[in-house]
């Protein structure tokens, strides 16, 4: 098991070959990336923001309760953080175990826990130069 | 008591900072020292956020300690 959560560009590939083992039948890699429109607005790219020493800690748990349940340590989760391009990588998850079903459940788990508990932020930066949290736009669609 | 709190994403910028100093009574609870901070973001829309304590999500009724690492988490949009 391993996770990372900095600023230091995402290599997908070294995390497959990472939880490989003779005794996986099955690998699942998750990739989150910076796509160039959300919600009808041209984005630039996306910065991070993160409580890191929390993030880090809360990915352990992570990874470690969905080792335990799926029974496989063959799980690596990467967070970027800090400006992150259009097209670049911001997560990636890469979960081997010896069944398929196994290493599906496990990567989705993993993602979804990281989007539900990770102390991270999004600030959306756009083509005409405004910028906005994410967090933000929580409170104001709020009565 | 002075508490130091951690903020950040829309936190950090709508006040200007990464940290604040709140004067808090010795037994505040972290509702009283999220309602501190408040007070200076001046009506500004900003999502409520939990308290976290030591790096944990705590309850609003949880007693904090002078020395304890407090932070505003507003709701997480990581991945």
């Amino acid at each position: 098991m391993r996770t990372v959560v900095d600023r230091a560009a995402i290599d997908a590939a070294t995390l497959l070959e990472e939880v490989a083992r003779s005794g996986n039948g099955a690998t699942v890699l998750f990739t989150g990336s910076v796509r160039d429109l959300n919600e009808g607005r041209a984005v630039t790219g996306i910065d991070y923001d993160a409580y890191e020493a929390m993030a880090g800690e809360e990915l352990q748990r992570i990874v470690a309760e969905v080792a335990a349940r799926y029974e496989t340590t063959d799980i690596v989760a990467v967070h970027r953080i800090g400006y992150v391009p259009v097209g670049a990588l911001s997560v990636a998850v890469a979960v081997a175990h010896p069944r398929r079903a196994g290493a599906f459940d496990a990567a989705r788990s993993v993602i979804e826990a990281i989007k539900r508990r990770l102390p991270i932020w999004k600030c959306e930066h756009y083509a005409n130069g405004e910028h906005a949290w994410q967090d933000a736009r929580v409170a104001g669609a709020r009565p | 008591m002075t508490i130091r709190v951690l903020l950040f994403a829309s936190w950090a910028e709508v006040l200007g900072s990464r940290a604040v100093d709140v004067e808090v009574s010795p037994d505040a609870t972290a509702a009283e020292v999220l309602a501190a901070v408040e007070s200076r973001a001046r009506g500004a829309a900003l999502a409520r956020p939990a308290v976290a304590v030591n790096q944990r999500i705590v309850a609003a009724g949880t007693r904090v300690r002078e020395r304890d690492e407090v932070a505003l988490i507003p709701p997480v949009a990581g991945g």
